[in-house]
């Protein structure tokens, strides 16, 4: 049992994975003599060298097309992208190629790439480098999704996506990076099942990265109100782990889902018609849904955590399902 | 030598030179004959001199006070302009009325020659406001902080003026762009340059290559000089000592000059150096070394234009003195409206998705205002 910060899991995960394969190596901003922009990479340009750490030009579509390349000469690059905002430069390798060239090449090759990115709000960084867009992501067939939520997860989810045989989107909300925690087990992290990160009868509070603690302090919340949450991780996006979800609303009979995401064409909103499809005789109340609100993210620190979702709004939506406030 | 060099180097001027035409001692040169065979050179009063030195000293003076602030937690980011004041006010000066920028987050200078209140970015950066400057009325459009995404937008813009059959005399008009060396890696510079160059847009490309994207130094983003890339796509380039206040006026005004005439676009790549952190996030000594840093200070932008004036008797220890007491009035009374400018209504959030509301976004401020409600009275 080892205890560390969510961004030395990271780092250790990429250290592991380097040391056990030679085909691996890590490409983009700041990421070498920098140690990266959020201080992930500290430290590997010194172990690994710069052939493997690789400080890339200021070009976002150059890069991940390039791990493209280099992924399907047999090498498996871990790519990073400064925050999600900054993908968007990068879609078009991203969907148009990555995602689909197994497909296009009648499955006679894939591309075994993980990109990872920040994404999320909280630190003042505005309405260019903050949002949550994971669900365009998640929207796509042929990519796989995740984000770690936990430490644990953090140190155990990159080596089972450099496992798999096609593209691996690693989402990391930037608000996690300090959080410390238990590695337990530094194995690779199955990332086919949604967990179950505090066990309730009375209401199920759905979340995935960021939102994972901001669903466990508003259980806290709960807790005092005499009411017992349930809290689900989904730690993948895509493929979502429908069993899990309809398990737990079957117990509960109520469900929010806390998304930072805008809620019009959300991953909040996908969930929603999921437990509806397939437990909808199970629920006491229609699926809540708390999400950041639908502007521009804001600058302004105020106005930022007003823009997104926070543990008290997500008490106010459960008790309400649950009947509390009548 | 290769093609676009030029012969007269400058004083510690990178391999394949800069235009120069005020040393880092102070000396003047008369004039420098670019790659392309313009003759840069300026004319200045005594009074002008002494106006370019009073900017200088202004505009790091407010960087200054802009940076404490941040450091009291006054402002929630900063990008410093320290060591770019000459490249910036030369463009700035440079422009005519009524040309167009379209700046970055760090073209302070630019803005305080163009006239706005300085305070404007002070509110930006703060969180109070977007800034607020009307870019019509001042010709200089609003920060961008997506890299690059400007040079295309000015692209656009250099193409509408052109269409109104604004360009093509000694009084049309242009356009400048202003970006980084880390933003010539990007898509978008590149098919701005494209688009500039087969539309024959009234466009300067102002780039301030000032050695470091963030931790990354030029030598990731090129391996030839920034201003040889013109070629390749059909207009000039030519590099300045980006310094030199002089010298990037009047590289800059030529290069205004000709697009307002219909010339087509120009490259200028100002070589200077950013003397501080990207912004206030990051720390540069994790990614560069301190004699680097030394070495610039010598080629100080506002103590070689200082030297001038000594030795030329435009200015006296009477008239620095009175400049720097300006600049720290200035500053001061900046810093006081600053502390003064309150913080908006979280409800105001919603103000700016559609000019007239949206029924989503109206349910949503309705929603939030009764939330808020909720908190009344209580100490939350």
């Amino acid at each position: 049992m080892t205890t560390m910060t969510y961004r030395e899991a990271m780092r250790e995960a990429i250290r592991q994975a380097m040391r056990a394969d030679d085909r691996v190596f890590l490409m983009g901003e700041d990421v070498g003599r920098y140690g990266g922009c959020f201080g992930v990479s500290l430290g590997l340009l010194e172990e690994f060298g710069p052939d493997r750490i690789r400080d890339t030009p200021l070009s976002e579509s150059a890069f991940v097309g390039a791990g493209i390349g280099a992924a399907l000469g047999g090498l498996r690059p871990i790519v990073e992208i400064m925050t999600v905002n900054f993908s968007l430069l990068a879609l078009d390798q991203i969907l148009n190629n990555a995602a689909t060239l197994r497909h296009m090449s009648g499955g006679q090759f894939g591309v075994p790439l993980v990109i990872r990115m920040t994404t999320g709000g909280g630190r003042q960084l505005a309405a260019q480098h903050s949002h949550s867009l994971e669900v365009w992501y998640a929207h796509i067939p042929g990519l796989r999704v995740v984000a770690p939520a936990t430490v644990a997860d953090a140190r155990g989810m990159l080596a089972t996506a450099l496992a798999d045989p096609d593209p691996v989107i690693v989402f990391e909300h930037g608000g996690l990076y300090n959080v410390s925690g238990e590695v337990p087990d530094p194995s690779p992290a199955d990332l086919d099942r949604a967990a179950v990160r505090r066990p309730g009868r009375d209401v199920t509070l759905i979340g995935y990265g960021g939102t994972v603690p901001t669903a466990l302090a508003a259980a806290d919340l709960l807790a005092a109100d005499g009411v017992d949450a349930e809290v689900i991780d989904l730690r993948t996006l895509r493929p979502l782990d429908d069993a899990t979800l309809v398990a737990s609303v079957s117990r509960t009979h109520h469900a929010v889902v806390v998304d930072e995401g805008w809620r019009t064409g959300s991953l909040a909103g996908e969930i929603s018609a999921r437990i509806t499809e397939q437990a909808f005789y199970e629920l006491d109340a229609p699926v809540g849904r708390v999400c950041s609100a639908e502007v521009p993210m804001p600058y302004a620190a105020q106005l930022e955590q007003a823009a997104l979702p926070q543990p008290a709004a997500v008490r106010a939506a459960a008790r309400q399902l649950v009947g509390v406030d009548g | 030598m290769a093609k676009g060099d030029l012969e007269t180097v400058g004083a510690d001027a990178p391999a394949g030179g800069y235009v120069q035409l005020l040393t880092p001692d102070g000396d003047r040169v008369e004039r420098v004959t670019g790659p392309d065979g313009t003759e840069y050179s300026v004319d200045f009063t005594d009074a002008e001199y002494r106006t370019l030195y009073r900017d200088l000293v202004t505009v790091r003076r407010l960087d200054a006070e802009a940076t404490a602030l941040q450091r009291q937690g006054e402002l929630g980011i900063w990008a410093s302009l320290l060591g770019q004041e000459a490249a910036q006010v030369g463009a700035g000066r440079a422009m005519r009325p009524q040309d167009m920028a379209f700046p970055t987050y760090r073209e302070h200078g630019v803005l305080y020659t163009r006239g706005i209140d300085p305070i404007m970015p002070f509110g930006l950066f703060r969180g109070v406001n977007q800034g607020g400057w009307d870019p019509q009325e001042y010709k200089f459009n609003q920060y961008t902080i997506v890299i690059g995404a400007q040079t295309l937008h000015a692209t656009g813009y250099a193409m509408g003026i052109t269409m109104d059959g604004k360009t093509g005399s000694a009084d049309g008009e242009a356009v400048i762009a202003f970006f980084g060396d880390g933003a010539t890696s990007q898509g978008d510079v590149n098919e701005a340059f494209v688009w500039s160059g087969v539309y024959h847009a009234p466009i300067v490309f102002f780039c301030q290559n000032n050695q470091y994207a963030i931790s990354e130094p030029l030598e990731r983003q090129t391996r030839i000089p920034l201003y040889r890339r013109s070629s390749g796509f059909g207009f000039p380039g030519v590099r300045v000592d980006g310094n030199d206040v002089l010298a990037t006026f009047a590289v800059t005004r030529a290069a205004l000059d000709n697009a307002r005439q219909g010339q087509g676009p120009t490259l200028i790549e100002a070589y200077t150096y950013r003397m501080g952190a990207h912004t206030s996030s990051d720390d540069p000594t994790r990614y560069r070394i301190a004699s680097e840093v030394e070495s610039w200070k010598v080629k100080d932008p506002i103590s070689r234009l200082k030297a001038f004036l000594e030795k030329q008797q435009v200015g006296d220890a009477a008239f620095f003195a009175e400049v720097d007491e300006q600049a720290k009035a200035e500053a001061i009374a900046l810093r006081e409206r600053v502390l003064e400018l309150q913080d908006p209504d979280p409800v105001t959030m919603f103000d700016h998705v559609y000019p007239h509301g949206s029924p989503e976004v109206d349910a949503q401020r309705e929603a939030f205002q009764r939330y808020q409600a909720t908190f009344e009275g209580s100490a939350h």
